[in-house]
């Protein structure tokens, strides 16, 4: 009795968890384990149907079907064009900002503004009024003497419209960035430059190693999300034109709601998963090799 | 700066020009699209100039104009809010109990739920949605907010639970101590000692979780199946697809119309925004 007591007094924590306890079971660990097992299967999600054969067929047909592999090849080629260019764009800007620039709060502010409202329909549907072959974009071009091209109607250049709906939204990236540049102890510039260090030096040498955590926590966060992308290439180019934006997520998206073939769904979906897991898994373990925290630099 | 002369002097313009190029970069999309609103559609496609040459107010008087003669813009929207608000209100009440209870206390297993619950950050949620929504069908909740709205009460965005563990990482002990000396228990503690110091994290929680479910698509997408039901996103994406070619003045007004609140939050707490991005991320 005494006993029972005093473990539930020295586990009180464990009730103000609870609510996260339940919802990991019920929301995550559940769904996440069942979709494993369901991608063995031909599940149809309709009203008496039944699984009826059991196997790796749905990865068979994965590896095997044309429209599903280019759709995991547009997947990394959206991914590998998006979140460099994101990144060193925000690291750029906030680069520039980190120096003495009066108002810094105003631009900051003006550069975060896509990142709040850039995942919203609202502004899926703005992009693709921009891109129109009669667009604003291309009447600027062609002001200035350029024809502008068919954005959405060549599968390249549409690819790229939706990474630049991404780039756009640097700003997320940015402050944190920016928090980071802040964070570099200012005699260390000063000392390198008695040294007779140029600003491209102490660039590469002092900046760059001195934020790689924030360089690490930016890249995983924007790969994992990148490889997630729904809303661009659905509203704005539909997974056009001939596939060339379709994306895996359009893909699972339906096989799963349009179609309700939840085997299927769920093998796209646990490949989708192990590429992320592996690309985080070589994220971290790349880590130690460039990846400075500070309390290690310090001492 | 001033002892570098006029080599500084002019990296200190080029960082201006640069900065003002990028915020108009930034910026002029969404102010185009204010302006659009008041084009016809001729003018959108016809003329590169910002402003109307004709002001037409044409986008606006289809306001209450039915879709599928159940939904209009400000019927989706108060949708999209109905969804939004319970969903902050849940997400911040699960969120503070959970990193009260991992911040603040020792219990069996804390260390492997910890690092647990900092994984699932980096589980996707395309991965789950198929399951869940098998899951939510068996369950009887398809076309309700239920499987959107739900969720949010048992803290399953983590993100804001480890915002707000860092944020309490850095409040002194000391209060709790001597609240618990003069008799409260550790939920009085939380209310009353807790509460108001961790409120600018929990404000701040609130309003990344406003605008991003005020942005959520796929869910409302997949789950909710009556017109008139569905939330703004949705009911955007329904009038491009029956409107974009002929009527993009009356789309992109509603997409203006549709983000106004949003807009109208930011404004008024950037601050928040700006800082909570930070002390979300890794601070080491």
């Amino acid at each position: 009795m005494k006993k029972t007591k005093k473990l539930i007094k020295n586990n009180i924590g464990f009730l103000y968890i609870l609510p996260w306890v339940i919802g990991f079971a019920a929301f995550k660990l559940y769904p996440f384990a069942s979709s494993f097992y369901y991608s063995f299967t031909d599940y149809i999600l309709r009203k008496g149907q039944a699984v009826t054969r059991y196997g790796l067929f749905n990865y068979q047909e994965f590896f095997t079907n044309k429209d599903m592999l280019k759709a995991f090849f547009v997947t990394f080629r959206y991914a590998f064009m998006t979140v460099p260019l994101k990144l060193l764009f925000a690291l750029f800007v906030a680069y520039i900002l980190s120096f003495k620039i009066k108002g810094v709060g105003l631009f900051r502010t003006a550069y975060y503004i896509p990142s709040i409202l850039g995942g919203s329909v609202a502004i899926a549907v703005l992009w693709s009024a921009l891109f129109q072959k009669q667009g604003i974009i291309n009447g600027i071009l062609g002001a200035v003497g350029i024809a502008g091209p068919s954005w959405l109607g060549d599968g390249n250049l549409a690819l790229f419209t939706i990474c630049l709906l991404r780039v756009w939204q640097f700003g997320s990236a940015m402050v944190i960035f920016l928090a980071a540049l802040k964070g570099i102890p200012t005699d260390l510039y000063e000392s390198a430059a008695i040294d007779g260090a140029g600003s491209a030096i102490r660039f590469a040498k002092i900046t760059v190693p001195l934020i790689t955590p924030s360089i690490f926590y930016n890249l995983v966060t924007q790969l994992v999300q990148a490889f997630q992308e729904f809303n661009g290439p659905y509203i704005i180019t539909k997974g056009g034109p001939n596939q060339a934006t379709t994306l895996i997520s359009l893909l699972i998206y339906g096989q799963a709601f349009q179609r309700f073939q939840m085997g299927m769904a769920s093998a796209m979906a646990w490949i989708l998963f192990v590429v992320v897991g592996a690309l985080s898994a070589i994220a971290f373990a790349s880590q130690k090799h460039w990846v400075y925290y500070a309390d290690e630099v310090a001492k | 700066m001033k002892k570098r002369g006029k080599r500084g002097q002019v990296q200190t313009a080029l960082r201006y020009i640069v900065l003002i190029g990028v915020g108009v970069l930034m910026l002029y999309p969404l102010i185009w699209m204010v302006f659009a609103t008041f084009k016809s559609n001729a003018e959108i496609f016809g003329s590169i100039a910002l402003w109307p040459e004709k002001w037409n107010f044409e986008a606006y008087k289809s306001i209450f104009k039915k879709y599928s003669g159940q939904l209009n813009l400000p019927m989706a929207m108060a949708n999209t809010y109905k969804m939004v608000l319970t969903k902050v209100a849940f997400t911040v009440a699960s969120a503070t109990l959970t990193a009260y209870g991992f911040a603040r206390f020792n219990f069996i297993g804390h260390k492997t739920l910890f690092a647990v619950m900092i994984s699932t950050l980096f589980l996707p949620q395309t991965v789950l949605n198929a399951p869940q929504y098998i899951m939510f069908a068996k369950w009887g909740m398809l076309d309700s907010y239920l499987p959107i709205v739900l969720p949010s009460l048992f803290a399953v965005d983590t993100y804001f639970v480890f915002m707000l563990v860092q944020f309490l990482r850095g409040i002194p002990k000391e209060m709790e101590e001597a609240a618990a000396i003069d008799g409260c228990n550790s939920f009085q503690t939380l209310l009353r000692v807790i509460c108001p110091m961790l409120s600018p994290a929990m404000v701040s929680c609130a309003l990344f979780q406003f605008m991003w479910s005020s942005n959520d698509f796929m869910g409302p997408l997949i789950y909710i199946s009556t017109v008139a039901k569905k939330p703004a996103s949705v009911f955007i994406k329904m009038c491009m697809d029956t409107d974009a070619g002929t009527a993009w003045n009356r789309i992109l007004a509603f997409s203006l119309l549709a983000l106004a609140p949003s807009l109208v939050i930011f404004f008024f707490a950037q601050k928040t925004f700006v800082e909570g991005i930070s002390a979300g991320s890794l601070k080491g």
